[in-house]
Order: C-alpha cells, then structure tokens, then sequence
C-alpha cells in the first residue's frame, strides 16, 4: 500500500509514510509502568466521566426536570426502552445496569476517536472489544445456564423446537458453533474493525492531505491536498455516525444474545 | 524475472472479494425499507430502527475485511 502511493508523489523530504498498524502503536507514558499507555488512560477517564454523569444523574430529582436532568433522562430511557424492555421482555430490570454501563463505556470511548487532543477510539486497539466480548459471552451463557441447567442450556441452545429427528446430526453442530462460538468473534470483531478502519480512514485523509499540501511540488498537488483536508471534516462526521451506531449496535446485541438465551420453550 | 509477475497486497484482493456480499446485503436491507415505506408510510420511524441494526450487522463483513487486510499484511 505504500509503494502505490509513494509512486505517485514527487519525493522532497523521503516520500510518504502510509498509516498502518504502526499507527496504533502507542508507547507506555511512564517507562515504569508497562501497562499504562494512552488506551488505559482513556479507558480510566472514560470510567470516571460516566461514573459521575451517572452518579449526578441520580441524585438530581426535580418533578419538572431542567435541561440537564432531561437529557440524562433522555440518555437512560433510550437504553431502558429501546433497548432492555424491547428485546428482553418481562424480566428487564435485571439487565439495565449491565446495559446502560456498557453502552455508556463503549459510546465514549469510541467518541474518543474524534475528541480533541485524544484522537483515539479505544476500541481500535484489538484487546478492548476481546474483553467486552468475553464479558458479554460469559453473562449471557451464565443467565442460559442458570435457567435451563448446563444441558438443558445446551440442549435449548443447540435444537430449535420442532427439528426432526434426521436433521440434528446437521443442525446441532451448527447451532452450536453458531450461538457458542461465532457470536462473542462477531461482536467483538464488529467493534474493533469499525473503529480501526475508521481511525484509519481518518489517518489517510489528513496525514495524505498535510503530504500533498506542505511536502509536493505542484499546484495541482497542493490543491488536492487542500481539498483532502476538507473533506476529512467530512470524514469525521461519519466518524460520529459510525462510532454512536457500533456503541448502539454492541448493546442491542448483548440484550438479544441475554434474551434468547432466557427465553421459555415455546 | 518471471514475465507476468504480479505484486501487491492479496489481502486487499480479498476484501474486494469480500465486499461484494454485504454491498448486495445493504442494498438489499434499504431496498426494502423504501419499499415498505412507499406502501405504508406511517411505519416508517419502525422500519429505520432495524434498518440500521441490519446495516450495522452486515457491514460488519466488510469491515472485518478490510481491517484484517491490514493487520495480515
């Protein structure tokens, strides 16, 4: 990929650096703490942020809500209505808070992504949708089982009712693999590739634009490195889009794997 | 050297493979969703709602392309 471009560019100062994974590199802050680079630091602050929109959200109780007590309300009736009560069902409340906190977590950290002087969707670093995802995988078999019994989870899981019998050699091993095993690949898989390919569209633009714009010869060079600047605005409002929708799109999913793995025989 | 040799990146052959399926997929989802809009136009705040859950998932598929071309070379 970067030979394709540094052919097209008159080399002055070495030719272009196309954005990678070396990108996403990022280098612990202090040199003796290992595990402390930009990715936990803004999980750490994602936290203390939601914690205390969250904390002054409950205790604000005004009968006739100002501005902001509405829009926390708005914030929590979305994910208590149009996510928990219509996919789960009757048995909602128990979810809400797993729910709200992992839309919360996710939608800001993915925000990070276009957040002045951070510039990072966390989720793009492979390790952070890992872990949501083996949470949710856990959450939603552990519910299973704690309903069904370990087989008869397994059993509710792997035979839709009204299988016959000569069909199960071919859909129990498919079932199976497709709700135990493909389902926590997929989420977290979904997030982190939307979050990666978007930082990276990103990169390209800018990084491609201030190339053409300080580093070219040609007017014609100048001028489309101009209008890539441009439009890499234009990037990052697809940027908001696609980050606010993944959040959305990551609690939706775990209310439905929880509530199919709860639901009664029919 | 060999007379037609072919260089560059298979990784991104591959999600140009892999992009034809979910580009008929969405194609697919908004097809439907203008048409139930046309023949009922009271459902359409509904039909957007799992429109975009269906967008999401399929894209999904070419996401997961394109950002594995990059991370396998």
């Amino acid at each position: 990929m970067s030979g394709f471009l540094s052919g097209l560019v008159p080399l002055e100062t070495g030719g272009f650096e196309a954005p990678g994974v070396h990108s996403f590199d990022f280098p612990p802050i202090f040199e003796s703490v290992p595990w402390f680079d930009k990715y936990m630091f803004q999980a750490i602050l994602s936290v203390i942020l939601i914690l205390a929109f969250w904390l002054i959200m409950a205790r604000k109780n005004a009968m006739v809500p100002s501005k902001g007590q509405y829009i926390g309300e708005t914030a929590y009736f979305f994910v208590r209505n149009t996510i928990a009560r219509d996919m789960i069902g009757h048995d909602f409340r128990r979810y809400l808070p797993l729910l709200i906190a992992l839309f919360s977590f996710v939608l800001v950290n993915n925000l990070f992504g276009i957040f002045p002087f951070l510039l990072l969707p966390t989720p793009s670093h492979v390790g952070w949708p890992y872990g949501l995802a083996i949470m949710v995988w856990l959450i939603y078999n552990g519910v299973g089982i704690a309903k069904h019994g370990f087989f008869g989870y397994l059993k509710h899981t792997s035979l839709p009712s009204g299988v016959p019998a000569f069909m199960w050699p071919l859909i129990i091993p498919l079932e199976f693999v497709s709700n135990i095993i493909v389902r926590p690949v997929t989420l977290s898989l979904r997030l982190f590739a939307n979050m990666f390919a978007g930082h990276l569209l990103v990169l390209v633009f800018v990084l491609g634009g201030e190339y053409l714009l300080l580093h070219s010869a040609s007017i014609i060079n100048k001028t489309a490195g101009v209008v890539a600047l441009i439009f890499s605005m234009a990037i990052f409002g697809l940027e908001i889009f696609v980050q606010s929708l993944q959040a959305f799109i990551f609690t939706v999913l775990t209310a439905q794997y929880i509530s199919s793995a709860a639901a009664e025989e029919h | 050297m060999t007379p037609l040799e072919l260089t560059g990146s298979l990784g991104i052959v591959g999600y140009g493979l892999g992009a034809i399926g979910p580009g008929i997929g969405v194609g697919l989802i908004f097809a439907s969703v203008i048409q139930g809009t046309a023949r009922q136009p009271e459902a359409r705040g509904a039909m957007m709602g799992t429109a975009w859950i269906g967008f999401a998932v399929t894209e999904a598929l070419a996401i997961i392309g394109i950002a594995l071309a990059f991370v396998f070379g």
